[in-house]
């Protein structure tokens, strides 16, 4: 069937093949259901399982928002993984080596130094050395793939970018348990300084780039993608092997609260998506497209990744800027102090709400929101990192 | 001229609630904000003169950029933000209402086949069946539908997604909502009390029972948020607000009182939680309870939310010896003082008042710089925390200032415990001039356990009346009673000329003295003066041992032996005792007891447009979900005799919308039987 508007992107992802048995008069949600596969079912299956057995063990241990969180997890990692089939596999990778380093560990955290796998694998450090070297070479594989138009190298680089992203989740899982290992009054969540949120940013980023490359078929993107996040990988380096920022650090008061928990994760979707519509962007400008000549993808696709990467940036920022104003209504009493952080984010806000606009405003075309969506990661990148860098304030716990 | 007016007002309504104008009001929001995230809002205006010299400073405080969130452009920009975004939803409520309503069932053939997405099939069904496939597939696929039979067949035209549409006035309705109760909590209210409610902000230096009605505000103001200071065992039943560069006072409809405040640490020396035992009592019914407030856990009561900012000494009673470093045979003098309290010491003999500014009973440093022997061995392998051998609680800690009687003052921190350095101990003093500048130590060696030690042969050291005899002490010493008188005489006058040296500029003077004097007319080598002043180094430590000697018989005590064991403590000795000539101080304060009070700062926060803030958040949050998810859909089949046209509009245009399109081809050409549909190119 030819249509009269053919999508540009080579592959048609959204599934067709129901549509050739054409069920007699399915309702929508049953359709979607139907479309779940036996390992659909097992996933979703699994994570009741698991979320069972947690609060089996240690439901004495957890208060009411703690259960409610965990109650959470099973429906939004069900959806996210029957939405994206590959992400059951890396919930199930990052689940088995974070649970294998954990027993490993045997509630000594000297044992990071004796045992074997722990040394290599699946320590925190370590699985966050193993995240970046990943990275790197999967960036490099993303650019050979691009120039040598090589469709193995492009896999390779899904192949490693996956692993990165494996192995950045299970550093950070990992390194949760050994706060706690540190001492029951230390342990936390590892999002709580500069060090844990780049390797959060880099895990979030590579997530949504991974689900774009599968959502489009297109792994052109991935070398530029995949400069951010080698961008913040050096960064995240040079701060751990220069100033030591890899060390745990127990927390300080105005950090102990709830809302760290789902402020900061919500946060760091934004940047990532912020980043990777950057990245869209960059390759969308007509100059680099007539650089690389035919060899990255469609500008209609860039649109729409663009779009989507702000789309759901800006989503999840609002909401993590609205937690951060319910946090700071609890913490420095007031919803709202002009803080330079709350300033900037709400300039980061202010900025891609203008993008949306923009986008739908007459005339406005595809070179000036590319353009635009690069200074928005300049922008992005002062109020992640640059304010803390120059300007003082309430938010001083993430400074250099 | 009425025409024209209203042409006028239907052109400004226009402009304001364009999309144009209200991306023009985001940049310029954002650009405010840089400007006041940039700018340090609300500082001393010292702090700005400083900062941008005599020119601009009064250029950028009348254009309010020390108050950027307050001042009257931001908030007209605000306002226009307001104004723009109701215009916007006013203006689109009505076509937009339509539009979710309406089927748009009478849709011209002609113009289904320009839309962009459009494609025509021949239905193998039955004709009269091919309706009800239609609406089945449709139903089906989650679309509300209209059937309108006309001339040119039937069209079923559908939608879905409306509720997109909804998300828009949940958004733009939720910025308003969000901007009104910001502005009722911001500093409007208080800017309002001080222009029309007669209010004067006045000096924060003054007693509170000194300050006038006309700086105190009643409880029942709209919005305000201040500090609280209250000490432990004082109470306090208002807070104060700062306002251009002075104070008011929010009176509270309750008495906060403070039992205790608390401070637990982790085992590193590192804070880990602060908490302030409160007791309330409510003025109005006089009850009473107990709360305990700590960071990220306020008390809410009566409208106001008290919250843990921070804290501060209280007040504590600290006990000090004096001891005189001016030349004196005095015993150290007790003396008792309150943290924050001004103490003249004339009483004392001294033209100095004592100030005392703070005090801290725990005070954790790091007190070795971390080592670089292995950079990259520490990253790999488990986490390990901040090696917290560094880390060391020091003791007590306390800081005052010695203002002169010409105003000038020094400021001084000193350890109330000896600190222990490469293994010797010593009581720690640090003097600056400036707040700018860094302290600079004084290392004062304690004899044993003892620091009356050094502070004794201070005072012989540095008494003008007592070198004669210092000296004649130290020749006898070191010279047999069988060497020469002149010999004996020489090293006399030697020894005193270089006590008189040193206590009038410390080695400092020495070294000058051996440049000078010494050499002028001859050539002499480095060597040579090394050895001059290693000669003189020697005479000043056997000057140093003999006044510790003299020091220990006036005491009482016998006389020591000679040996290399003492050896580091005159070497300590004589160095403190050349630093403390620039300690510019005539008497040093030892810290010899305390009693810790403690005060807690809180913050008292009234923001009654907080429900208006979170609920249009929480709109906010659910239109923009809305608006960027819900897709909104309008689907049409136009069921002809021989011909099935289905045509598809979006208000999106994605690559997604093209895909559904095509997905939704398939499906009605299945539903209608038909197992391809005819290719038409797209004009």
């Amino acid at each position: 069937m030819k249509l009269a508007s053919s999508p540009p992107s080579p592959s048609a992802p959204l599934a067709v093949r129901e549509t050739e048995t054409a069920p007699p008069m399915p309702s929508a949600r049953k359709e979607w259901l139907k479309r779940r596969d036996f390992g659909d079912w097992f996933y979703a299956l699994a994570l009741l399982a698991a979320a069972s057995v947690a609060f089996l063990r240690y439901g004495e241990a957890m208060d009411g928002y703690d259960t409610a969180i965990l109650a959470l997890h099973v429906p939004i990692l069900a959806a996210l993984g029957w939405a994206w089939r590959p992400f059951r596999l890396f919930a199930a990778a990052v689940a088995a080596l974070s649970l294998a380093g954990i027993w490993l560990y045997q509630g000594d955290l000297a044992r990071a130094e004796q045992i074997f796998f722990l040394k290599y694998l699946f320590s925190s450090q370590t699985a966050i050395a193993w995240m970046s070297a990943f990275f790197f070479i999967a960036t490099g594989a993303y650019w050979i793939g691009l120039l040598a138009r090589s469709g193995f190298a492009g896999r390779t680089g899904s192949v490693l970018t996956w692993a990165a992203a494996v192995m950045g989740a299970t550093g950070l899982f990992v390194r949760w348990y050994e706060s706690w290992l540190l001492g029951p009054e230390i342990g936390h969540i590892p999002i709580s300084n500069l060090y844990e949120v780049f390797v959060l940013f880099s895990l979030f980023t590579a997530l949504l780039y991974l689900f774009y490359e599968g959502r489009y078929g297109t792994r052109k993107l991935g070398a530029f993608a995949l400069l951010v996040i080698s961008v913040s990988v050096a960064f995240l380096l040079w701060y751990a092997f220069t100033r030591g920022a890899h060390q745990i650090q127990p927390l300080v008061p105005a950090l102990q609260s709830y809302w760290m928990k789902i402020h900061v994760p919500a946060n760091f979707v934004g940047y990532g998506g912020f980043a990777l519509a950057a990245m869209a962007g960059v390759a969308y400008l007509p100059g680099l497209q007539k650089l690389f000549a035919g060899r990255l993808p469609a500008p209609e696709v860039l649109e729409d990744v663009m779009y989507k990467a702000i789309a759901i940036g800006f989503a999840f920022f609002t909401i993590a800027t609205i937690l951060g104003a319910l946090w700071a209504a609890e913490a420095w009493g007031r919803y709202w102090s002009w803080d330079p952080k709350e300033t900037f984010a709400l300039i980061v806000w202010l900025n891609y709400a203008v993008w949306l606009h923009l986008r739908l405003t007459r005339g406005v075309r595809g070179t000036m929101l590319a353009w635009w969506a690069i200074a928005g990661l300049l922008v992005t990148t002062f109020a992640f990192l640059g304010v803390n860098l120059f300007l003082s304030g309430l938010h001083s716990y993430g400074s250099l | 001229m009425q025409g024209a007016a209203a042409r006028f007002l239907a052109a400004l309504i226009e402009l304001l609630s364009s999309m144009r104008f209200a991306v023009s009001l985001l940049t310029m929001l954002a650009i405010a904000s840089v400007i006041g995230a940039v700018v340090q809002q609300n500082e001393p205006a010292n702090a700005y003169l400083n900062q941008f010299g005599q020119f601009w400073e009064p250029v950028f405080a009348r254009m309010g950029l020390y108050t950027v969130y307050g001042s009257n452009w931001f908030l007209a920009i605000l306002a226009f933000l307001v104004l723009s975004t109701t215009l916007c939803i006013i203006h689109q409520s009505v076509p937009m209402l339509r539009e979710m309503r309406g089927f748009r069932e009478h849709a011209r053939e002609a113009s289904l086949r320009l839309f962009a997405r459009h494609a025509n099939f021949a239905p193998a069904l039955p004709p009269a069946a091919r309706r009800g496939a239609v609406t089945a597939y449709l139903a089906g696929a989650g679309f509300r539908f209209r059937v309108n039979e006309r001339e040119d067949g039937v069209l079923v035209a559908a939608r879905q997604g409306a509720a997109g549409r909804i998300g828009y006035f949940l958004a733009h309705a939720a910025i308003v909502l969000i901007c009104v109760g910001g502005l009722l909590d911001g500093n409007l209210p208080l800017a309002l009390q001080i222009r029309l409610g007669g209010k004067v902000p006045t000096s924060g230096d003054q007693p509170v029972a000194r300050i006038p009605a006309s700086a105190r505000l009643d409880p029942d103001t709209w919005s305000y948020h201040g500090n609280l200071y209250i000490p432990e065992g004082g109470s306090a039943d208002f807070a104060v607000l700062g306002a251009n560069d002075g104070i008011l006072l929010q009176s509270l409809p309750f008495k906060v009182a403070l039992k205790r405040f608390r401070i637990d640490y982790y085992a590193s020396g590192m804070p880990r939680r602060y908490a302030s035992d409160l007791v309330i009592t409510d003025n109005d019914s006089g009850e009473s309870f107990e709360r305990t407030i700590e960071v990220n856990k306020p008390l809410e009561y009566r409208g106001v939310t008290l919250f843990q900012s921070g804290f501060d000494d209280g007040g504590s009673i600290l006990r000090f010896a004096l001891r005189d470093l001016v030349p004196s045979r005095r015993p150290p003098h007790p003396l008792d003082g309150e943290v924050g309290a001004r103490l003249p010491l004339a009483g004392m003999g001294y033209d100095y008042t004592l100030e005392i500014t703070g005090f801290r009973p725990i005070n954790v440093e790091n007190v070795a710089p971390p080592s670089d022997d292995e950079p990259f061995g520490g990253f790999f392998g488990g986490a390990r925390p901040q090696t917290s051998e560094n880390l060391r609680n020091l003791g007590p800690v306390f800081t005052f200032k010695l203002r002169d009687a010409a105003g000038q003052a020094r400021e001084f921190n000193n350890y109330m415990l000896p600190l222990e350095i490469e293994g010797r101990k010593y009581l720690v003093s640090g003097v600056r001039a400036s707040q700018s500048e860094a302290f600079h130590y004084l290392r004062i060696p304690l004899d044993g356990d003892a620091a009356d030690t050094w502070f004794a042969i201070r005072q012989i050291f540095f008494d003008p009346e007592r070198h004669a005899a210092l000296a004649r002490r130290f020749t006898e010493r070191s010279l047999d009673a069988a060497d020469e008188i002149t010999l004996r005489d020489r090293l006399r006058e030697t020894a005193e000329n270089t006590l008189a040296l040193f206590a009038r500029g410390g080695l400092e003077a020495i070294s000058d003295f051996i440049e000078k004097t010494e050499f002028t007319d001859r050539s002499a080598t480095e060597e040579d003066r090394q050895h001059v002043g290693a000669a003189f180094i020697q005479i000043l430590q056997g000057l140093v041992w003999d006044a510790w000697m003299s020091a220990r018989e006036a005491a009482g005590q016998t006389a020591l032996e000679t040996s290399d064991g003492h050896a580091p403590f005159i070497r300590d000795t004589l160095l403190a005792l050349a630093d403390s000539i620039r300690y510019g101080a005539p008497l040093y304060l030892q810290l010899t007891g305390y009693k810790h009070r403690q005060a807690t700062i809180l913050q008292a926060a009234r923001a009654p447009g907080k429900p208006l803030v979170y609920t249009g958040s929480f709109l906010l949050a659910l239109g923009v979900f809305a608006m960027l998810y819900i897709r909104e859909r309008r689907l049409f089949v136009l069921l002809k005799d021989d011909e099935a046209l289905v045509a598809m509009s979006s208000n999106r245009k994605t690559i997604d919308t093209d895909e559904t399109f095509a997905h939704h081809c398939a499906g009605l050409a299945a539903a209608l039987g038909t197992a391809s549909a005819g290719p038409e190119e797209s004009p």
